[in-house]
């Protein structure tokens, strides 16, 4: 397989990231977590941030996101989108865009659902908060629509469950349904496959492409797995320590890294599964 | 598609220990008819005194009569339903109020966490019925005082568990992913997390009740709280221990009620428990 589509159809920037820095005072000595990152995310388009563990990726993701503690972080840069810098605006602000233009999906689809609420609830969630014009009928119909669109079975059904009565593949799903179901700007998926199985992994990545090219939505994937980035992303920022070490178009990356860390994530790519 | 309908007690087959909650709620359902009845009926009136004094058992005075004549059953009765409103008037206000700030302090954490803890400490060492002879000698002595007294005494055991469920699952991946929709503070708090803590919450509320029943039961004893001739049990109790063994109807009645009371929750809160005390 390996049908690498990494013709970036690039919109307008959507999101600017300038010289995000974050780092930790809560031990004996600051910790850096993420310095001196750049990025531009335009509409349409999927960027993969990949890098060992703890190099950042899901502090950055965060930052995106608004998710970053208030506590013993000290941050500067810009996260620019709409006009706002996300770094440092308000609350409100934030909150004005979480959930509605700005959605994330996390690793764990064992645990990122409410076990007590059902999951038509929990997909219609983003419509309640944001967008309370719509009647109860209308969320009703969105939300099943988008746990249609994720490829979930019988979401009429569906939608009166609880958590614990899906697989794992279904709650990623249900996830995905609920991140999507306002038509966000951006998606960001922080190791969105890395709990599921091989199967699981590629209905959710053919998954993500797919709302990507229906709506146009950026995706900003985070993963360890780098021929899975491969196989989805149109570019590709590669981090080490907090820092991009390298970034370019998906195929520049792989067929001519040009930092020696880059290679060496390159080639510990089992073979097998290229 | 309809979910086929469940019979509303079927979550009781789902409880770690339905046997122990079952018998639980029978003996409390036997309480709280006993009060329901008395609303709108009784053989006396319970204050009505009559010639008829300290008498035993008999078919007129089912459990006999007081050292002023009045029938004990009726007393016990009125009484049982005057306990049961402060029990649960206490466990309205300590809940009520303990829950909301164990809630805002668990999810905001930092100063305000450390600040209402502290004085939570200082509210937990203070004795419930020091705290209520305060209460009642500044504002006078009455059931409704008494009620207020022990519902603030009850407070920070309700604080306690709340925040530290909620500094738990504060972190817990589908509250970020709450916060991350842009659910306001608000929302998350009362939507997303206080029905994830309502286990504690439950089995807290069943000692809770059972607490405010023997702390009443006890300050009434020594004449704290509800006046004559509205007696609760605890009164009842302490006005009859000099008939005790002339008439034992006039102890055990009220004595028994509060077992009953007092048992039906415990029951009712061990089936709630999951069987991992052994565990630990
Ligand atoms: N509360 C904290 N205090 C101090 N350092 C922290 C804290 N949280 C994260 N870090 C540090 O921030 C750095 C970046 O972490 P991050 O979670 O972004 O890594 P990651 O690239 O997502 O790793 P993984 O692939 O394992 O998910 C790490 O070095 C980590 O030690
Ligand atoms: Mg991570």
């Amino acid at each position: 397989m390996a049908a690498a589509m990494t013709t970036a159809p690039l919109g307008e920037p959507i999101l600017e990231i300038r010289d995000l820095h974050l780092e930790f005072h809560d031990h004996d000595r600051p910790e850096v977590a993420v310095a001196d990152f750049d990025l531009t995310l335009h509409r349409g388009e999927i960027v993969g941030i990949v890098g060992e563990s703890g190099s950042g990726k899901s502090m950055t993701a965060h930052a995106i996101a608004g998710l970053l503690s208030r506590h013993a972080l000290e941050r500067s840069g810009q996260i620019l989108f709409d006009g706002h810098d996300l770094l440092h605006c308000d609350r409100s602000t934030l909150r004005h865009y979480q959930g509605d233009e700005i959605s994330i999906i996390f690793q764990e689809p064992m645990t990122s659902l409410d076990p007590l609420q059902r999951i038509g609830m929990q997909v219609e969630e983003a419509l309640r908060i944001h967008h309370k014009e719509l009647s109860a009928g209308e969320r009703r119909a969105a939300a099943l629509s988008a746990m249609d669109a994720v490829g979930l079975p019988d979401p009429q059904q569906v939608y009166g469950m609880f958590p614990h009565e899906l697989s794992g593949g279904m709650r990623q799903r249900v996830m995905i349904a609920a991140a999507t179901i306002s038509k966000p700007q951006i998606l960001i998926a922080d190791e969105p496959t890395t709990a599921l199985d091989v199967t699981i992994q590629a209905q959710i990545i053919a998954l993500l492409r797919k709302i990507n090219a229906e709506d146009g939505t950026a995706i900003i994937f985070i993963s360890h797995d780098l021929s899975l980035v491969r196989q989805l992303c149109h570019r590709v920022v590669v981090m080490r320590q907090g820092e991009i070490v390298e970034t370019g178009t998906a195929d520049e990356v792989f067929e001519n890294p040009q930092h020696s860390y880059t290679r060496m994530l390159i080639d510990a790519i089992p073979k097998v599964v290229l | 598609m309809e979910k086929k309908r469940t019979s509303p007690l079927a979550f009781i087959d789902r409880l770690p220990n339905p046997g122990l909650f079952r018998m639980g709620a029978l003996i409390t359902l036997a309480v709280v008819l006993l009060v329901v009845v008395g609303l709108v009926w009784m053989p006396y009136e319970p204050t009505a005194m009559s010639p008829d004094r300290m008498q035993g058992i008999s078919a007129a005075h089912l459990l006999g009569t007081d050292k002023m004549g009045r029938d004990i059953l009726s007393r016990v009765m009125y009484g049982s339903r005057v306990t049961l409103m402060v029990a649960l008037g206490t466990m309205a206000i300590g809940a009520g109020l303990g829950v909301l700030i164990g809630a805002f302090a668990g999810f905001y954490g930092g100063v305000l966490d450390e600040i209402v803890m502290r004085v939570m400490d200082g509210l937990f060492a203070f004795p419930n019925v020091l705290l209520a002879l305060v209460f009642v000698s500044i504002f006078g002595s009455s059931t409704t005082h008494v009620m207020w007294a022990l519902g603030i005494a009850f407070i920070p055991s309700f604080t306690r568990v709340v925040r530290s469920e909620y500094v738990r699952i504060k972190h817990l991946d589908y509250v970020k992913n709450a916060r991350l929709q842009g659910a306001s503070n608000a929302r998350v708090i009362f939507v997303h997390m206080l029905p994830n803590v309502r286990g504690v919450l439950l089995s807290n509320l069943m000692i809770g009740f059972n607490n405010a029943v023997l702390a009443e039961a006890g300050l009434s004893f020594l004449g704290i709280g509800s006046q004559p001739p509205f007696a609760s049990l605890g009164q009842m109790i302490s006005e009859a221990q000099e008939i005790f063994f002339t008439v034992p109807s006039a102890v055990l009645g009220p004595g028994i009620v509060i077992v009953l009371m007092v048992l039906g929750f415990s029951l009712m809160g061990e089936g709630l428990r999951p069987a991992t005390k052994g565990l630990d």
